[in-house]
């Protein structure tokens, strides 16, 4: 369960978000949608920890995440290339997460072996540093960076642009299948409302900073958020 | 047109973030350039003077014509090494209604302009100047100085044709050695040849439209292969090179902080900035030997501490004190990933100090200038490990600046701030100064214990200096988050 309380962000005198509430329980898909500027990034920045919020604070599974760093061993995320080690090849790349997240060779080799059909061949085994992938390729790897060593909450900012269409419904189906049991939350923002709706089982939208919709996704959904969006 | 790229040019200079932030390194450079240009133009206006009065017999005009080929060999040689190649962000032209022939000469014609071109005029401008006024023929001097500028036009544009041919490089090395030595074993006068030819140039200064050709011709081949490489492709191209994974497995044995460990050992070999500054340690592990065979340096025994840091420290120094920018591309990774601090630190603390005992051993040659040297490099490498190791560690907390690890090393002042100088002096004058003072009150012995102490008093505090340096990292998370997120 991922608790907001009281949340803000400041710039000055900007505030960027602003929001009251959240809660978003285990096991839930849960998207994130909004303009330019919403606040997404922010809101996954500062549930990271990277940046700290001005007001309040959010709690992941019982960890004040700006007090305690114990959420990481149990939170994986990719936010953006910045994420990945350039001068790497994705093998050493994954070996190196897995490292961390206290996987062996072996064990990462098996993980791996899941995701052939995402890879497409593209990323495993090739002898080219990550920093020479192209952009598709190198999100490829980040996002399943980010599932590494069995994590409770998985963060994506954005994880379907720049995949290719095939690419980017595999996507779809490993998130729903991760899901399926209720036992991983995954966060997800996104630009392209399709994707997003068939994703998530609930879909908050942000303008502003602002929590201005939470949505159950059912079949209007898509509807409602085009409407709310062509202004 | 070419209006609009040169106001393009300034805005990236005066807007680009390190304009504003890294003042401290642009007036270093300033600060080089000038004293280059007044020692040129020093020897440029004196230079006919000092030849004539050293060597009255001989005309100074043929005497620095005889020198000319190592003067032009050298030249390539250092722009080789020094000068980048002409860039300009020419990408977001090349959709533009811009002619492709419009931009490559705009290109061509800014590299013109270059220190490396300006620098040398500073010579020859006042030399030809005085000659013209000690009555030489002023055609035969002007034919000569318009054959030095087109001299360096072309090196100018030989070297970017060259591009980094590292077999170019080596040619123009083992010419200059063997132009030297056949001169020296008086073989054959090659240098004076070429001198030869020059003197020729000042007599019928229409020879002069000789290097004309040459210039306009080595032009022609550069404009003709850069308008090919004006695609995205093309210019894309090199990047992509098979990648050899070396095995690192060896290195498992250090446990828990192998995985970093690796991936510094990988951060070093396959980037270009820190690729570079592994010939720095050569150089810093020879540094000895620009004082111990130096008379004027007997008996200053302080001297052997100053190299002793040095030289077992020079990847302490080159590395460590970038911690922890190196890692400031994907810092924001590292900082969401589940790992104790301590252990970055820990792992960043051991390859310091494996390189400063191995630097150390690969120094032990050194006791050829008396055991006395030897004793206090030993001194000197406890010290790097005990002090110096957290001192720089420490220092890194005020790291602040970006690093881009695919820029090259050579004169690159990027991620370097004020911290960088100051950090110099307790890593290197306080030990001269605690040694040369003991040294100069008790004993020599005395004080080179006094500094191995110093060092195992740090060794022995290492767990409390480590956690209160963890500590400082920490809190100063997201300031560095956040400055490693700018470009500049």
């Amino acid at each position: 369960m991922i608790q907001t309380k009281q949340l803000s962000k400041k710039y000055g005198k900007a505030e960027v978000l602003h929001i009251e509430s959240l809660e978003i329980p285990r096991g839930q898909s849960f998207g994130l949608v909004g303009n330019n500027g919403a606040g997404k990034t922010t809101y996954f920045n500062i549930l990271l920890d990277l940046i700290r919020p001005t007001t309040g604070a959010i709690t992941n599974h019982d960890i004040v995440v700006n007090q305690s760093e114990s959420w990481k061993n149990f939170t994986g995320s990719f936010i953006d290339e910045s994420f990945l080690i350039g001068y790497l090849t994705p093998d050493e790349y994954f070996e190196f997460i897995g490292d961390l997240r206290g996987m062996n060779k072996a064990d990462v080799k098996i993980f791996l072996s899941q995701f052939e059909e995402f890879f497409n061949d593209e990323i495993v085994g090739k002898k080219k540093y990550l920093r020479d992938l192209s952009k598709g390729n190198q999100k490829k790897a980040g996002i399943i960076a980010a599932m590494m060593g069995n994590p409770k909450v998985i963060v994506l900012d954005e994880p379907f642009a720049n995949l290719d269409p095939t690419t980017q419904i595999r996507l779809k189906t490993i998130i729903k299948k991760l899901t399926e049991n209720k036992e991983i939350t995954v966060l997800i923002s996104s630009h392209d409302l399709t994707h997003i709706t068939e994703v998530c089982e609930r879909i908050v939208v942000l303008d502003k900073g602002v929590l201005v919709k939470d949505i159950e996704t059912s079949t209007a959904t898509l509807k409602e958020l085009e409407s709310y969006f062509s202004v | 047109m070419t209006l609009h790229f040169l106001n393009l040019e300034w805005k990236q200079f005066y807007r680009s973030a390190s304009f504003n932030k890294s003042l401290g390194a642009k007036i270093l450079i300033g600060f080089f350039g000038l004293y280059f240009t007044i020692c040129f133009l020093l020897i440029g206006i004196g230079g006919y003077w000092i030849l004539k009065k050293q060597f009255p017999e001989q005309d100074p005009l043929v005497l620095v014509n005889s020198f000319l080929m190592y003067v032009i060999v050298g030249d390539l040689i250092f722009r080789y090494i020094m000068q980048k190649l002409p860039v300009m962000n020419i990408k977001p032209l090349l959709t533009l209604p811009v002619k492709k022939s419009k931009i490559v000469h705009f290109i061509l014609m800014k590299s013109s302009f270059s220190f490396f071109n300006i620098m040398g005029l500073f010579f020859y401008v006042p030399f030809s100047v005085v000659l013209i006024l000690e009555g030489y023929d002023i055609t035969g001097v002007l034919g000569w100085l318009a054959s030095m500028i087109l001299l360096i036009q072309s090196a100018n544009f030989f070297n970017f044709l060259v591009n980094k041919n590292n077999a170019v490089f080596v040619g123009l090395l083992v010419f200059l050695i063997l132009g030297y030595l056949i001169q020296y074993f008086n073989w054959f006068d090659l240098p004076g040849l070429i001198g030869i030819g020059f003197d020729r140039v000042y007599q019928s200064p229409f020879l002069a439209l000789l290097f004309l050709f040459v210039f306009v011709g080595l032009y022609t081949m550069n404009y003709r292969q850069l308008r090919n490489e004006v695609y995205l492709d093309a210019l894309i191209s090199e990047q992509t090179k098979e990648v050899n994974s070396t095995d690192l497995s060896f290195i498992e044995r250090l446990g828990d902080l192998a995985p970093f460990i690796k991936n510094d050992i990988r951060l070093i070999w396959r980037n270009k900035r820190t690729k570079s500054s592994v010939w720095m340690i050569a150089m810093g592990l020879l540094y000895g030997l620009f004082f111990y065979p130096n008379p004027a340096y007997k008996g200053m025994e302080f001297i052997y501490v100053f190299v002793g840091v040095f030289s077992t420290g020079t990847f302490l120094i080159n590395f460590g004190q970038f911690i922890p920018a190196w890692d400031s591309g994907y810092y924001n990774m590292l900082m969401s990933q589940n790992f104790k601090y301590e252990r970055y630190l820990k792992s960043k603390f051991t390859i310091m100090t494996i390189s400063v005992v191995a630097l150390f051993v690969l120094g032990i040659p050194y006791i050829y200038f008396g055991w006395k040297v030897l004793l206090v490099h030993f001194a000197a490498m406890i010290y790097n490990v005990g002090v110096n190791s957290h001192v720089i560690l420490y220092g890194g907390t005020f790291n602040r600046k970006k690093i881009n690890l695919e820029e090259k090393a050579a004169f690159n002042f990027q991620g370097t701030g004020a911290v960088q100088w100051i950090i110099g002096i307790p890593l290197m004058l306080l030990p001269m100064g605690i040694f040369g003072l003991i040294n100069w009150l008790i004993s020599f012995e005395i004080a080179t214990a006094t500094i191995a102490a110093l060092g195992f008093i740090g060794i022995a505090l290492h767990k409390k200096l480590m956690a209160a340096i963890t500590k400082k990292y920490i809190t100063n998370k997201y300031v560095m988050i956040h400055a490693f997120n700018q470009e500049n």
